[in-house]
């Protein structure tokens, strides 16, 4: 029991960075846009949280820097999902065409800018990332709390949120009576950008040194499972993430059970990919999406 | 005046075809990167000229002529062609098959199974491990398929899921064969090569092989099942409008599952002849090769036609074994990854052509209109 | 004389099509004033330039005389326009509450949303017009009339004046009709000015003052409702005298063909939509499904042509059991089906009228090889030769993208491709939804055409015109079951209004 105990800031390590992808990812389908670009805006933020933390550092910021780069990260993730908001939502784009872009430009731009920047593959290492609190957790789980609430919060609480899930259900009705629909997909769009990017950043911060190309490995399109799974309330997600975060965390806390040391760490690596999977086919929760989920916005098309 | 109007129309309709959009596309893809590499201080030339000795062996700077370029770019071409192939193939039903790299994987790892294990005899031993890679690739595409058609999976996730599944399945699988170290495996018997002593004599000993037979092939395969027979028709309307399809009478679940299952045989193809042409030996991968991924990009360019798709997919292939060529050069190689990753969200260009158009047209009905 | 609502030489073009061409209408104050014309004759059209959701692209609008600038829906709400929208714009998983302040929600001072004190506003708006609705009901689970009336309080809790209602009878039994009118009259008594869109005459004469008629996109004329008959409007509207009621032959009626038993058929939730109803159609006969959408038609379709599984019940053809069947073995054994959405259901929109022919039998000879190799011509002949027999409109003959067809033709596209594989059992739904008049005449000639030739009809339609017309038996449908089976001349249009609504009739059979 103890042990599980133990494994908890290792969960919430592996769980936050994915549980406020997913948040983003769930704020903008809500709206009515698919964003599968989450994984290549993860590696972007990532990628430029991981430069701007070891230029910084060199520079002498100290602490501070990981915070800037943070910021930094978010702010990439949400300057390139700008590409998404204007294929999708000004230009009618199939939105998993444009989302499928993002992710190969995300591949192109990270690792050529690391070749420009640092003359190799790959960012240069850093010496020290996120420090633990008292009790061994990142600021990253408090960072994702945070999230959830704010996300919940202005979703079921305020006006802005409630224009916000009628975009996504019956955007016509919306623009009936008088909401920007164009206007609040854009918002919604850049949050999950801003998001995705926070959660690259997270990654890179506390799990590694530096970003390669394998850094995010998937994690964008577990988040995107997530809100499937998690039928797009905040509740869900959450606990949707926990579990495929909980999967992905087994590689690392399997050291802790003798029993299952014996076994190739492929077999681990694969667990979290199967168990969305799986939760995706038993669970397919298709007729809880938001009813214009993925359909372009056309004016009077009613 | 008359012929004034048809000519115009003729332009018109040519600027909106696909083709045209397709063109401009690529040359938008070019232009950003050419601007991309000058304002990191690099010099687009170069790039150009490592495209160019790719192309046609010639190299600018030295001018001397080196076969095997040409030799290797249709080599590459293969694999990129074959996934683009699978792309389009789903996407002709209405399915997006991200999941080509996971075939892909599948079928390159089944190929290097059978061409370590299997029985060493003359052509058989490669004809059975390619068929072996079709067959496990159309597996690999064929769950996605009744996972969409039977549960409303999205094969946007389950394709992705099922790519990493596959990396980490083929690892543990080419962990276990003959002499495998972390990285390849033992050298294959000769028999289970898919070299071609030709080809190799003609281009200068390039790793061009037999692969790029079996590519024709499965590209007139494509285009005749798609076109000429009652399979084609009821993927076609399945894909056009699955539920008038289904109204018809049209097995759809079936036809969903098929699609995604011939998608994968083909990229399950490409993984093969990668595997059994272009290496000695079984690799043990520790990242994906990206010819699935890029086979989205290929299919999209492309249009889904046939020879949409095989001119891209060559166009790709220039593109990677120009890479060694630029990275020599001072070019960071990853600069094709941008310009694919570019031409792809500029595909989105294509609906905004059509909203353009729609204005246009909306305009002139209205100064036809008001002038009445 | 001062008008409420001055709209003057408005032109409106869409790709294609000019929808309004130089229009005018004048209308009163306290008036209520009928939109009247046929589908696409482009009454949606000009009301949607007044509510705000197009812009004309010349022409003047004045509210009680001053000159206004409409440029979107918030505009028009400002100066007091509202609509009740033919199509409900309602979130489907919102309260009637969320739905009716959704875009001017009461606030508090931290900027919260205060869902309690919009519920009371509600309740008391729903009192003072006497619109009852529970303010607290998910809009998803109330009845249509229901949410009607959610829309309406929608434009009254925006202080609306003038209401325009777009087609607001189509999904509504006679009794909601009668309420409907009822409300409408009391809505002019407290001062509102309203404008009724619509194309069903014995309305226009029920309730409305004056009349304006369009004509494909050109203004015809205005007439005050007392001084015409429904003749007159119908003239007026199509150009010519048209056909009210059609010439029927009496029926042959031969042995049972579709023999339909305790027949339950569930949603896409599990919710069962079709209960135990049974109803069996003869040889010869044309017999008609009446009700109010949302009572089980779509399932009931959906269950006999294989579109839905079966939860319970058999469904016999010609003696062979098909409950279970696949949707191609019940073609194969002879059921024809004209969607009730043809968009949907009915047409591949991206492939020529020849492959749209060819949908349900291309893999059979002669289309296809024993290879399975198709022969293209093949189905463009047999498609030139349906286009000329049913006199189909298509620029590029055979290889017309079907897409590119009028709803008229596209709907002779399919008719005819029904027609042609010879079914012995027809299902036809809402056969002339949204198609001008003469292609409402002409489908209408042919479905008796086809009853005439000794094919059984099963007939669903929501217009009870269509279903009195040309049925020979007419079988009620109310949550899912039947409630009366009668013959035509033994029952009337109220009679059967009132078992929509679910009270039984004594006699016929049930």
């Amino acid at each position: 029991m103890s042990t599980l105990i133990g494994m908890i800031p290792s969960i919430l390590m592996i769980v936050s960075p994915i549980l406020i992808t997913a948040i983003g990812g769930m704020i903008c389908e809500k709206s009515g846009v698919v964003n599968i670009a989450l994984e290549g805006l993860m590696g972007l933020g990532a990628f430029a949280a991981a430069a701007a933390h070891v230029l910084l550092e060199a520079a002498g910021f100290g602490v501070p820097s990981i915070w800037i780069s943070l910021g930094i990260g978010a702010l990439i993730g949400c300057l390139f999902s700008v590409i998404h908001a204007v294929a999708a939502i000004n230009l009618n784009a199939d939105q998993t065409i444009s989302g499928t872009g993002i992710n190969l430009l995300s591949d192109g731009v990270t690792i050529f800018a690391a070749q420009i920047l640092f003359s190799a593959d790959r960012t240069r290492e850093f010496r020290m990332g996120m420090q633990t609190d008292a009790l061994g957790i990142y600021p990253t789980a408090y960072i994702a709390l945070v999230v959830v609430f704010i996300a919940w919060f202005v979703l079921y609480k305020l006006p802005f949120g409630m224009h916000l899930r009628a975009c996504g259900e019956h955007p016509h009705a919306a623009d009936s009576v008088g909401i920007n629909v164009k206007r609040i997909r854009y918002i919604a769009v850049l949050s999950s950008g801003l998001l995705a990017g926070l959660a690259g950043g997270c990654i890179v911060l506390t799990q590694t040194i530096q970003y390669t190309s394998n850094t995010i490995n998937g994690r964008g399109f577990i988040a995107l499972a997530a809100v499937s799974f998690g039928r797009w309330r905040p509740a869900g997600v959450t606990f949707a993430a926990f579990l495929f975060g909980t999967a992905q965390a087994f590689a690392i806390i399997a050291n802790n059970f003798p029993a299952l040391r014996v076994l190739p760490t492929e077999v681990f690596n694969i667990l979290p990919y199967i168990v969305t999977l799986v939760a995706l086919v038993v669970f397919s929760g298709k007729n809880y999406a938001p009813r214009a989920n993925g359909k372009p916005y056309t004016k009077g098309a009613s | 005046m008359s012929a004034r109007k048809s000519q115009e129309s003729l332009t018109t309709r040519l600027l909106g075809s696909d083709g045209a959009v397709s063109v401009l596309v690529v040359l938008l893809g070019f232009l950003v990167g050419t601007i991309l590499v000058s304002l990191v201080g690099r010099n687009p030339l170069n790039m150009y000229k490592a495209i160019m000795q790719a192309l046609s062996g010639f190299n600018i700077d030295n001018g001397k002529m080196n076969v095997r370029y040409i030799g290797e770019t249709l080599n590459y071409s293969v694999p990129f062609i074959l996934c683009g192939f699978s792309m389009a193939f789903a996407a002709r039903a209405g399915l997006f098959n991200i999941g080509g790299e996971g075939q892909y994987i599948m079928g390159m790892t089944i190929a290097q199974v059978i061409g370590l294990l299997g029985p060493t005899v003359g052509t058989l031993h490669w004809v059975l491990a390619i068929i072996g890679a079709m067959i496990i690739g159309a597996f690999w595409g064929g769950i996605v398929g009744i996972l969409k058609a039977k549960y409303e999976v999205s094969e946007v996730v389950s394709t992705i899921m099922l790519n990493y599944v596959a990396l980490y399945l083929s690892r543990i699988i080419c962990l276990q064969l003959p002499g495998a170290t972390t990285y390849k495996t033992a050298n294959y018997p000769e028999t289970a090569l898919l070299q071609n002593s030709l080809f190799r004599t003609i281009t200068n000993n390039s790793m061009l092989n037999n692969g790029f037979f079996l590519m024709i092939i499965a590209v007139v395969v494509y285009w005749f099942i798609m076109e000429k027979t009652n399979l084609g028709f009821g993927l076609r309307a399945t894909g056009f409008n699955r539920e008038a399809a289904r109204c018809s009478g049209i097995p759809v679940v079936k036809s969903i599952a098929i699609s995604m299952a011939i998608a994968g045989a083909f990229a399950g193809l490409a993984g093969g002849i990668v595997a059994l042409g272009s290496f000695r030996y079984g690799r043990v991968l520790s990242g994906m090769d990206n010819y699935g991924f890029n086979g989205i990009a290929v299919a999209l360019v492309g249009n889904n036609t046939a020879i949409g798709t095989m001119l891209a997919g060559f166009l790709f292939g220039l593109l990677k074994n120009s890479q060694a060529l630029m990275q020599g050069k001072q070019i960071p190689k990853e600069i094709t990854f941008i310009i694919q990753g570019l031409i792809v969200v500029f595909i989105a260009l294509r609906s905004a052509i059509a909203i353009y158009f729609a204005w246009r047209n909306k305009r002139q009905l209205q100064k036809e209109v008001l002038a009445k | 004389m001062d008008y409420a609502i001055e709209m003057i030489g408005i032109t409106k073009t869409f790709p294609g099509v000019i929808a309004n061409d130089n229009v005018t209408l004048e209308v009163a104050p306290q008036e209520v004033h009928a939109l009247l014309g046929e589908n696409g004759a482009g009454k949606s059209t000009l009301m949607s330039i007044l509510f705000g959701a197009y812009n004309a692209d010349s022409g003047t609008i004045r509210i009680h005389g001053k000159e206004v600038n409409i440029k979107d829906p918030n505009v028009a709400t400002e100066i007091g326009i509202g609509m009740v929208h033919q199509h409900f714009k309602l979130v489907h998983n919102y309260t009637v509450t969320e739905n009716i302040v959704l875009g001017m929600e009461p606030k508090n001072r931290f900027g919260m949303l205060e869902i309690a004190k919009a519920e009371r506003r509600v309740a008391a708006l729903s009192e003072k017009y006497k619109l009852e609705v529970d303010p607290k009901a998910l809009v998803e689970n109330i009845t249509v009339g229901s949410q009607q009336r959610v829309e309406i309080l929608k434009t009254l809790y925006r202080d609306a004046n003038i209401i325009i209602f777009d087609e607001p009878t189509a999904v509504l039994t006679p009794q909601e009709i009668d309420e409907l009118i009822e409300i409408i009259r009391r809505l002019r008594a407290e001062g509102k000015t309203i404008v009724l869109i619509t194309h069903k005459l014995k309305e226009i004469k029920a309730v409305a003052d004056r009349c304006t008629v369009l004509r494909r996109g050109k203004y015809i004329g205005t007439v005050d409702v007392a001084d015409v008959t429904e003749q007159h409007l119908a003239e007026m509207m199509v150009g010519r005298a048209v056909e009210f009621e059609i010439e029927k032959a009496p029926a042959n009626i031969g042995d049972v063909v579709l023999s339909i038993q305790n027949l339950s058929v569930a949603d896409g939730t599990g919710h069962l939509k079709v209960k135990n109803l049974s109803v069996d159609v003869h040889r010869g006969e044309i017999v008609g499904i009446a009700g109010v959408d949302g009572n089980g038609q779509t399932e009931l379709l959906y269950g006999l042509s294989g579109l839905a599984p079966v939860a319970e019940g058999t469904i016999l053809l010609d003696g062979h059991d098909i409950t279970h069947a696949t949707i191609r073995e019940r073609i194969e054994l002879g059921l024809g089906h004209i969607p009730e959405d043809r968009q949907r259901h009915g047409l591949v929109s991206d492939f020529p009228i020849s492959e749209n022919c060819a949908l349900k039998n291309y893999y059979l000879s002669p289309y296809s090889s024993k290879y399975g190799l198709l022969d293209y011509e093949k189905m463009e002949e047999d498609a030139e030769q349906l286009i000329t027999q049913f006199d189909i409109r298509a620029g590029r003959g055979a290889k017309t993208l079907a897409g590119s067809l009028s709803g008229g033709n596209q709907q002779k596209v399919i008719v005819a491709r029904e027609i042609h594989l010879s079914p012995h059992v027809l299902l036809v739904a809402q056969p002339t939804r949204g198609l001008d008049v003469g292609a409402i005449e002409y489908i209408r000639h042919r479905i008796l055409a086809e009853r005439d030739k000794g094919r059984a009809i099963l007939l669903v339609s929501f217009e009870l015109d269509e279903i009195m017309n040309l049925c020979d038996r007419i079988a009620t449908i109310s949550k899912g079951s039947i409630v009366g089976i009668f013959n035509q001349h033994e029952v009337t249009e109220r009679e059967i209004g009132m078992m929509m609504a679910g009270s039984k009739r004594e006699g016929g059979e049930a």
